[in-house]
């Protein structure tokens, strides 16, 4: 059964608590007029289906376990942030930091997503179908992120282990950050990661360049841990 | 942190519901920045005259002996409008420095804020739905305003530190952010003859686009040069009299949001300040690149 709850009459956390509620699992929420109010269905720990009409502002769908969450409008600062796992997509642009520090799940830009999209990445998987900003994947750790559209400066700066994909142009990598060989393991994970956001008739996998740490600027060794 | 906003209208019959849909926006932002909140109007212009926006310098002080000492001692006739703590003084244009010098001669405690052939600015210390209805904000009409609730970081909460600031004939500037370099750069703008009221980071923005603009530049032009002299984060919104411009830093970590229909153009710090504008359903929104000056003028 869907519940429909309007934000113009409901106070985001009467929601939120509502979205929290031990019982609700399953259930499909409809959620209408966000007026860009923040921290729209941010930390539900459940299966549920969340359908929000309209634009959305900053954290929505922050720290998501487990639910998916549809955006039909644009969405503020840190969308998806230190998402656990579930899927967010959003149909228009996301503002800054779209799923920073994300652990897993799916994260997937319809738009465009503008600077530092996916700061500190930790596992979750971010695909934009436009562009994104300046500083994006900073410090990333692990996870992929796909871009259709172009990369702005310093794309992945002090990069761990995530992979990027871009079909476009870069502005600049960042420091550490490299690109690297598309081969067949790549374009088959670039393959799957384009049929589940939804965008595998608008690109192939051939025409993306894969970029991503040449380890030259974090140099843990574990034979040097007693030096820690 | 600081709230801005910016209404730029292109279908006329918006017109007298400009002051009401600006102080709509400003108020949603009150929690940006709720220690002081001001706007720039551009209203009618009054043929061959020149509108002065004065501010008494707190609450309960009577301009009345101070208006009239300057239009005794500046022989001229001044037609005023008083609202709260401030008048707006209808002068002959050639009048402007015979009327500025007898007020600062009378009453030099009263700051005269701007000039301008129609801008008029109202700000004060307080949260945008005080300070919009003290004003009676919404009962305003015009083409264009630009407002601001501020949170202050740089300088002290006054009601000369509150926004906009206006450093040039019909020209305003709300800024978002902190200046590391205003103290340089100040020091350069008052060599090259402007000046300044208050210790104000913003207020160096403001009067380093009045500048660039004096000297021949465009908008648009005067926009592009900030971002090489001017240092720090910054989200600007400037006025000028036919115009309407959008400025962030290279960073941009101060949020900014556009958004355009066939009747207007508006910013907002954030899209919760644009959700109660007519048409914003099948408005085009974005937000603004970084270093990238927007612009639009009256046609």
């Amino acid at each position: 059964m869907m519940k429909t709850v309007d934000l113009a009459a409901t106070p985001v956390r009467a929601l939120n608590a509502a979205l929290h509620a031990p019982g609700s699992a399953e259930a499909h929420w409809r959620v209408l007029r966000p007026q860009g109010l923040h921290a729209v269905a941010v930390g539900i720990d459940a299966p549920l289906t969340v359908e929000i009409e309209g634009h959305v502002g900053y954290y929505c769908a922050g720290m998501n376990k487990q639910a998916r969450i549809h955006v039909r409008g644009n969405a503020g600062v840190g969308v998806a942030e230190n998402m656990m796992s579930g899927e967010v997509r959003i149909a228009g642009d996301a503002s800054q930091s779209a799923g920073a520090t994300g652990h897993g799940g799916l994260l997937v830009v319809g738009g465009n997503a503008s600077a530092r999209c996916g700061i500190s990445m930790k596992g979750i998987d971010i695909m934009v179908g436009g562009s994104i900003g300046h500083m994006s994947a900073f410090m990333a750790q692990a996870g992929r992120l796909v871009v259709l559209g172009d990369a702005g400066e310093s794309l992945g700066d002090s990069i761990y282990e995530a992979r990027l994909y871009v079909r476009g142009k870069v502005a600049s990598l960042g420091a550490d950050c490299i690109e690297q060989p598309l081969e067949d393991s790549h374009r088959a994970e670039l393959a799957a990661l384009l049929a589940t956001a939804g965008f595998d008739g608008q690109a192939r996998p051939d025409e993306f360049r894969r970029y991503g740490s040449a380890r030259r600027l974090y140099n843990f060794h574990i034979d040097n841990v007693d030096s820690y | 942190m600081c709230g801005i906003v910016g209404l730029f209208l292109k279908d006329r019959a918006l017109q007298p519901s400009l002051g009401a849909l600006v102080s709509g926006m400003l108020c949603t932002l009150g929690d940006r920045g709720p220690d002081s909140a001001g706007i720039a109007i551009y209203g009618a212009t009054q043929d061959g005259r020149l509108k002065l926006t004065v501010q008494a310098p707190h609450a309960g002080y009577d301009l009345s002996p101070a208006l009239a000492a300057a239009e005794a001692g500046s022989g001229h006739d001044i037609r005023i409008a008083e609202r709260h703590t401030h008048a707006v003084l209808s002068v002959p244009e050639a009048a402007e420095t015979a009327v500025r010098a007898a007020l600062a001669a009378a009453a030099p405690e009263v700051a005269v804020v701007s000039s301008g052939t129609r801008m008029e600015i109202y700000k004060e210390i307080g949260r945008p739905e005080t300070v919009a209805a003290a004003f009676a904000l919404g009962a305003m009409s015009g083409t264009h305003a630009v407002g601001h609730t501020r949170m202050a970081t740089e300088s002290a909460v006054t009601t000369t530190g509150a926004h906009p600031f206006s450093t040039g004939r019909d020209q305003c500037l709300v800024h978002n952010g902190s200046l590391s370099n205003h103290n340089a750069v100040r020091r350069d703008l008052v060599r090259r003859g402007l000046e300044f009221r208050t210790d104000n980071d913003s207020e160096v923005a403001a009067a380093y686009l009045s500048w660039r603009m004096a000297e021949g530049a465009s908008l648009g032009e005067a926009l592009k040069a900030s971002l090489a002299d001017l240092d720090g984060f910054y989200t600007f919104v400037v006025g000028t009299e036919d115009g309407f411009g959008v400025l962030r830093d290279p960073v941009a970590c101060k949020p900014a949001v556009l958004a355009e229909t066939d009747a207007w153009v508006a910013f907002g710090s954030e899209y919760r300040a644009l959700v109660d504008l007519p048409g914003i359903e099948g408005a085009r929104v974005w937000e603004p690149e970084p270093a990238t000056p927007y612009f639009w003028t009256r046609a």
